[in-house]
Parts: structure tokens; sequence; C-alpha cells
């Protein structure tokens, strides 16, 4: 039962005050950070000057360079030093092109003990800016729970004491909007961010970012879901970040051409009207659509990625789905995204849990949480995914790492690593949902197996070869994580272009940075390590580029122009020039940065963030090669059983491109003959890659590179000089 | 509900009603500001076509702030105030008669307000009643609310 809002309101107490005049955005800055700390509650405005836009120019680009600054390399997720950083970017905001109201979060990961970035719509990257900040960092640890308040339109930061406020991720955001809208009209002004009880109990917490819905009038929820940045925040005894501004217009953003902001929108809303239906029809089911696709391709993870596709994996498909989702209505997470893919379930009855057989909503499931916490589980049920999804959200944990560690958790049940007395009396087989569902209310109740589950992939490995006597190499070739954050879901064995879009990515497996399946393994469109290699160059280039802006990477190539394919040859088309053109034009329209004219140039912002990023990595104490390997279960088969249901797709490969004949040979000589072939061409990958991102054998950004790049600070250059090997 | 019917019969593309048109709602002769368009039909030299709103309320369920709704005659406005000149309904539009001009945040439409009708040397439009259009999905959730 929820308490009455004034009494909510009048337990507040303001522990500091900050005031300032908000600055009108020019060029889509609002050119000062918002420096917040709730250990000794300091509120201070950090400037943005050119130089900072020139070479960060802003979303995880801001993020990065703020955390760069506060944290040292001894610093842990855990210390008050670190902090949660969220910023939206220079077209962030915008509302006449779809897709442009991410916030993208930075902070030290609890899972990988580096940097993470996560993205996430929701308004409030847009609302922060329009508030006149283009990014909030939140330092310190509070000795109670606190509210970070920023009013737009009044120039107004407060900390406030708010002991009642209830932490249920759903609960939460809505009291919130109560608690700050004067009158109804003013809900849609405000947004949070927040986390639930989970996240206080395991490392893979999530965000939850609002919006609120006029039609359906309640608040959405949009999760920045990797890295455990939601348990950073817990830890801070922040109960929310709010931000309230109210007054949105169509240059809100302050572009430099509004009429060509016009052309280049309109036209990409009539695009997305006539292309999306016959494509990937994201009005009508978000990424739903994808778990048929990768069920066809053999690439949807099923039982800890053992297999890419199951005979029941119909029941996860999209039409499974669509019965739950409201639709012909606005689904977009910020104003003008017409793709819409924030698909929402107005009415769910609960089977278990807090909440059991109460009637609730969530929104979602994307892709990756059906296929996480759905097939990947042996979970095939449409039900059982929501309910999951509703939990997750509800208590803060990430779908993604929740999908992927529980797999792994039921794969060493299986194979007797875990077993009844281990798991404190939880059958952990494949496919048992309500096994599943209780891990997650363990997570937020902190107690059981859920809370070990919850530490994710890489402390259960340790955990259960110390404790249980497991193997521990079995463990890290099963344990689906690279610097301990676990994989998105795709299966990635039958292409090494992909094993490196996970391997080598910044913060860890997710397929932000570059998804090169099909056109790795299904059209072939990148054979030697050279072309794979360039393709690792511009993809995740490419995709960073939009979390510096404030983007999301959807209305890309989730949709294209109805000639792109008949215009430009497959490798070309897969870029899809004329929307890289539309981005040069959106990015000059609303910055009036006429010097970029050229993919090339969006490529060289993005570079100089993502060498940076590589950076930091080191002086985290990670950033080389060795915390680029990945775990043999994402190159090939690990089991005897795995190889024998695609054997006739792993012994050609040892006929065709290995060189051996299979006849005659045991299954067990087949797969170390495969595996060694496998993770020679991994390394072989990752040697290209490094070789043409400019980097060191041992995975480090030359002096070179920083310095082509323009990021070679002295401490930078200090960490390459370090680790510079003879 | 009211809509400005065309005769593409009688239409002799003189234009009268654009220029009518911007002039009433933009003070200025200016045909990229007109909820009315005519062309000339593909193919067809001498005959005309025009794009304009029937209102048929597509719009209304694009626009995430609730600033298109009908009013009493059936005549899909735009409130100004709560527009975020997202586009969405310029895109979305079945007819591509909802316009957006660079000097304007707000997009604009006809609202049957029936000036080029009276200007409309060739007798070539006028406003119909009509019968009401289907409720759109945002109207049958207001109506459930209320």
């Amino acid at each position: 039962m929820m308490e009455p809002i004034e009494k909510v309101r009048a337990a507040h107490k303001v522990l500091a005050e900050f005031r300032y005049t908000p600055p009108k955005v020019q060029r889509g800055y609002a050119g000062q950070t918002l420096y917040v700390n709730v250990s000794d509650n300091t509120i201070a405005a950090k400037p943005v000057n050119d130089e900072m836009k020139r070479t960060f120019t802003g979303g995880r680009g801001f993020g990065l360079w703020l955390l760069w600054n506060a944290v040292r390399g001894t610093t842990r997720w855990s210390d008050p030093q670190n902090e949660v950083i969220l910023s939206s970017g220079p077209l962030g905001g915008t509302t006449s092109y779809p897709g442009a109201g991410k916030s993208i979060v930075v902070s030290l990961s609890p899972l990988t003990g580096s940097v993470v970035d996560s993205n996430v719509g929701g308004y409030f990257g847009p609302l922060l800016k329009f508030a006149g900040w283009d990014a909030i960092e939140v330092q310190g640890q509070a000795d109670q729970e606190v509210i970070v308040l920023v009013d737009g339109n009044q120039g107004l930061v407060q900390i406030i004491a708010a002991p009642q406020e209830e932490m249920d991720s759903y609960a939460l955001p809505q009291q919130l909007v109560e608690l700050f809208a004067d009158k109804p009209e003013e809900r849609v002004g405000i947004t949070s961010v927040s986390t639930g009880p989970g996240a206080e109990h395991v490392l893979m917490g999530c965000l939850n970012v609002s919006f609120y819905d006029p039609r359906r009038q309640f608040v959405r929820l949009k999760q920045a879901g990797r890295g455990g940045i939601g348990t950073v925040l817990r830890h801070k005894k922040v109960k929310a970040l709010v931000v309230k501004y109210l007054g949105v217009k169509g240059d809100s953003n302050a572009p430099a051409d509004w009429a060509e902001l016009t052309r280049v929108g309109s036209h990409m809303q009539r695009e997305i009207h006539d292309q999306d239906p016959i494509m990937n029809d994201m009005r009508g089911g978000g990424t739903t659509m994808l778990t048929s696709i990768m069920n066809d391709f053999d690439l949807l993870p099923v039982h800890n990625f053992r297999f890419g596709s199951h005979p029941n994996a119909q029941r996860l498909y999209k039409k499974e789905f669509k019965p739950y989702f409201s639709e012909g209505i606005p689904n977009g997470c910020w104003y003008g995204c017409t793709l819409a893919c924030a698909s929402c379930v107005e009415r769910l009855q609960l089977k278990t849990g807090p909440l059991k057989g109460q009637w609730v909503h969530v929104d979602g499931p994307e892709y990756e949480t059906v296929a996480g916490v759905g097939s990947n589980c042996g979970i095939f049920d449409a039900h059982a995914v929501l309910e999951i999804n509703f939990y997750c959200d509800m208590y803060s944990i990430d779908t993604i790492s929740f999908g992927t560690a529980t797999a792994f958790a039921m794969e060493c049940y299986e194979a007797g690593v875990l077993n009844r007395q281990r798991t404190g009396g939880l059958d952990l087989h494949f496919g048992n949902e309500e096994t599943a569902l209780e891990l997650l209310h363990q997570m937020a109740r902190g107690e059981g197996f859920g809370v070990t589950v919850g530490q994710g992939i890489r402390r259960m490995k340790q955990l259960f070869a110390a404790q249980f006597g497991a193997d521990p190499h079995f463990l890290q070739d099963i344990g689906m994580e690279c610097k301990g954050l676990e994989f998105s879901e795709y299966v990635s064995k039958e292409s090494v272009a992909q094993q490196g879009g996970y391997g080598l990515a910044n913060k860890g497996p997710q397929h932000d940075e570059a998804w090169l399946i099909f056109m790795d393994a299904v059209t072939k469109q990148i054979p030697t390590f050279e072309d794979k290699a360039e393709a690792l160059h511009f993809f995740p280039m490419f995709r960073t580029w939009f979390g510096l802006n404030g983007l999301c990477k959807l209305p890309w190539n989730d949709v294209e122009p109805a000639d792109n394919k008949k215009k430009n040859a497959p490798r070309t088309a897969a870029r899809v020039p004329e929307h890289v053109s539309n981005y040069i034009r959106l990015f000059r329209a609303v910055t009036g940065r006429e010097d970029v004219k050229e993919p090339e140039d969006l490529i060289r912002m993005s570079e100089a963030v993502y060498n940076f990023q590589r950076v930091f990595n080191l002086k985290m104490g990670y950033g080389s090669r060795e915390h680029d390997a990945i775990p043999y279960r994402s190159m090939g088969p690990v089991t005897a059983e795995e190889y024998e249901s695609r054997a006739e797709r792993y012994d050609q490969q040892l006929r065709d491109v290995v060189g051996m004949d299979p006849s005659g040979m045991t299954t067990a000589l087949k797969m170390a003959a495969l595996r060694a072939y496998r993770e020679k061409r991994y390394e072989s990958l990752v040697d290209a890659v490094y070789k043409r991102r400019g980097w060191t054998p041992d995975g480090i950004p030359t002096l070179e590179t920083v310095r082509r790049l323009g990021v070679d600070f002295p401490d930078v250059v200090e960490l390459i000089q370090k680790h510079k090997k003879p | 509900m009211q809509v400005l019917v065309f005769n593409p019969e009688v239409c002799d593309g003189c234009r009268v009603c654009e220029e009518t048109c911007s002039q009433t709602w933009f003070k200025e002769a200016n045909a990229e500001k007109s909820a009315i368009r005519i062309s000339e039909a593909t193919g067809q030299p001498g005959h005309f076509r025009a794009v304009v709103c029937s209102q048929c309320g597509e719009c209304i369920d694009v626009c995430p702030t609730l600033a298109l709704r009908r009013d009493k005659s059936g005549i899909v406005r735009i409130q100004k105030a709560l527009c975020v000149g997202c586009l969405s309904c310029v895109g979305f539009c079945p007819l591509a008669a909802m316009y957006v001009h660079a000097d304007n945040l707000v997009p604009f439409k006809c609202v049957a307000c029936a000036k080029c009708v009276k200007a409309c040397p060739a007798g070539a439009l006028e406003i119909q009643k009509l019968p009401a259009a289907k409720l759109t999905v945002t109207e049958q959730r207001i109506q459930e609310v209320a």
C-alpha cells in the first residue's frame, strides 16, 4: 500500500540547494554540466568549453571525460569517488528526427571493474539539457535516502532527503510524477532515473529512465541495463534523479538551421511511414520480430548458447507477444520517434511474487529479453518472459545479464556442478520458469541462490570452482562473459567477425558496437581478415557516434530507403549511405559545424572517444589483449552434444577449411581440431583489428594514434608509455 | 464533419486558392505556406489535382503530445501550445496534406475555413458536410476514460 503523496512530501527535507539562471541552449549544447556530490551535498556548475565539445562531442564522450577526471586507477565501483553520469549529446532533444532522445550513462561497473557505458531512452537526457545541463555527474555516497531534483524552469537544483518514497521501480517513478507535477498537464515534464530493490543486492542492477505517457496515463520505463550502473546508484543511496522541465518546442535544442532540420526530418518521417510496414514493422512490435529471424538462421541462443534454434522457439515469436501489446498510438521513447519500438503491455496478470494475481503494465519485451530470459534459459512461454521482464524492471535488474547468468547457472545445474543442495533447494533445469522467477524474487529480497546468480558469471565461476570443486576450464568455456559482462543474445559461433564484435567491445560483449553476423557468415561480404577488421573499425566507430550525440541506432539501419539495396552494392548498402548523409546533415543543422562533411568526419569524432575509452580501461587495470579473450562457447562447440547437433557443418569446416578428413575421427578429436582452428582464427582476427585501429599487438592505442585523435593528454601518454613493451 | 472538397473537373490551375490560404493564415502570398496545394496531374496537361486534408484524423494517433484534436465540427486542429515540432504528423499523413514551413515550428493543415472556396474563380472548391470519420484509437481511449 503506497503512502499518501502528501505524507511522502511532508517527509522531504532539503539538504542542499543551488540556484542558477538556466542558460539558453545554443546549437545543441547548454554549455555547462551539473556536479552533485551526495556525500557532502555539494552542487556546482562546470563549464563546457569548445575544446571539450571538439574532442568528446557529448553523450558518452562527455561522460567518459568527466569520469576520467573523477576517478583514479585504484578507484572501485563502490568507492564514493565513482560517479553515475548521464548525458545526451548535441543532437539529443531534437524532436524532428526519429530516435534523438537518448541518454548515455557512464560509470565504473560493478561487473567489470572498469568503465562502462549504457544507452537508454526516456526523456531524461533531453529535459536535463533544456533545464540547462549537458550532463549530470553524481558522486559520493549519501548517509540517507536522497533524491536529486533539477527544476529547469525555476533554475533550482536540490538534494532532498526522501525517506518515504517507494523502492519499487514502477511505483517510484509514478510517485515522482505526482510529487513534482503541480497539475496533470505538467506530468509530461517530469522524468526520472531510479533503481529498485534488486540493485541493492546484485551487481547487475539497471537504471530505469522514465517518461510520462499522456494517452496511457502512466509512467513508461526504459532501461540502462548494461554493466550494473543501477547497483552503483543504489549504493550511493540515491533513490532517484529527477528533472522537471516544461515547454519543449521544436527549437528547444536551438538548432543552427531549423529549415534543414524540417527537410531532413519530415523526409525521414515519411520514409518510416512508407518503409517500416514492409521492412521490420518496428511500429507493430518493436524488436520482437527478431526471434524468428534468429531462430531461422541458427543464431538464437538456446540453453546457454549451446544451440542456435529450437523447435519450440515459435512460442516466443512476435505473434505470441502481439496480443499483449496495445497498439495504434505513439510508442516512441522521445518525441518524434515514429519507429516507436517501445511496445507496451498495458495489462498483464502476474502469477508469482509480491504482486501475484495483480494486473500490471510492462514495457517491452525487447528481443534481447525474449532471447535472454526466454530461449537461452529454455523458457518458451511468452507470459513467463513478460513476467520476468516485469520483475526485472521492478527490481531494477538487467534482463540481458539476468538471462545469460541464469542460463549459465542452469547449465551448471544440468552438468552436476550445482544441485538442489547447492542452490538452496531450487531446481535449475532449463525451462523451469518458476525457478527463474524465484531467483529474481530472491535477488530483490537479498537472499538465497538468486543473490549468487546476481553477482554475475565471472564471480559464479570463481565461486563454483572454489566451493564446489568444479573444473575451472569447463566453467571458463561455458561462462558467457567477457571482461566480466554477460554476453548479449546472439550466437556468434559461425561468425568470427561477430566474435570480435563481442570480444573487442570496449565495455564488454554487447552488440551495440557491431552486429556483423549476416554480413560475415550469411552473405559473406567480408571474407578476409582485413575485410573483417575494416568492418570492426567502421561499424563500432559509426555506432559509437550515436552514443556521442544522444541518438538511437535503430533509425539508421532498421529502416532503409526503398532504393538502398538497388542503388548500392551490398557492402555499401549495409552502411545505409542515405541515412549516413542524413546524420551529417542533422549534425550540421544542429551544431552549425560546417567542417563536418564526410562520413569519415563522423568516424573521427568517434575514434577519439573510442580510443580514449580503451585507454580508460587501461587506467583501471584492464584494456589489454588478455582482456579481449572470449569463452570458447562463443566460438564453437564446447560439448560433444553441441558438436553432434551441428556435425555436418563442423565436419565440413574440418574438411574444407582445416584440411582434415573427419571420417573415422572420434567426436573428441574432431572437437579438438575444430577448436584449435577456431581459437587461432580469433587471434588472427584480433591481430588484424588491432592493426587497423592503430593499436599495438597487445591492444593498446599507440602514441601516434592518440596524437592523431587529439586525446594525447599527459596522463594518457604516461599510461601508454607505462604499458609499452620493450 | 466539414471537409474541403476539390472538383478536378473545373479547376483551371489558377492557384488563387493557395494564395488565399497563405494570405489568410500567414499574411503573405506563398504557395509553400498554403494548406492546399495544386499541381498538374502527371501525364495530363491542363488537368489539376489538389492535396488537402480530408479530416480523416489519422494524424491524431501519431501525435505524441495530443496536440491534434478534432473539434465539434469534425475538423482536426493543432493546439500550438502542445506541439513539440516532431513532424510525425507531417510524415504520417496518408495524403501528405500536413505541412511544415521553415519559418514556423508548428505544422499546419486545412481547417476548412472556406476562404479559398469563396476565392476560387472556377468554383472548384466547396465545403461539404460528410459523415463523421471513424473514431481514432486516441479518441476511443479518451471516450473510455471519460
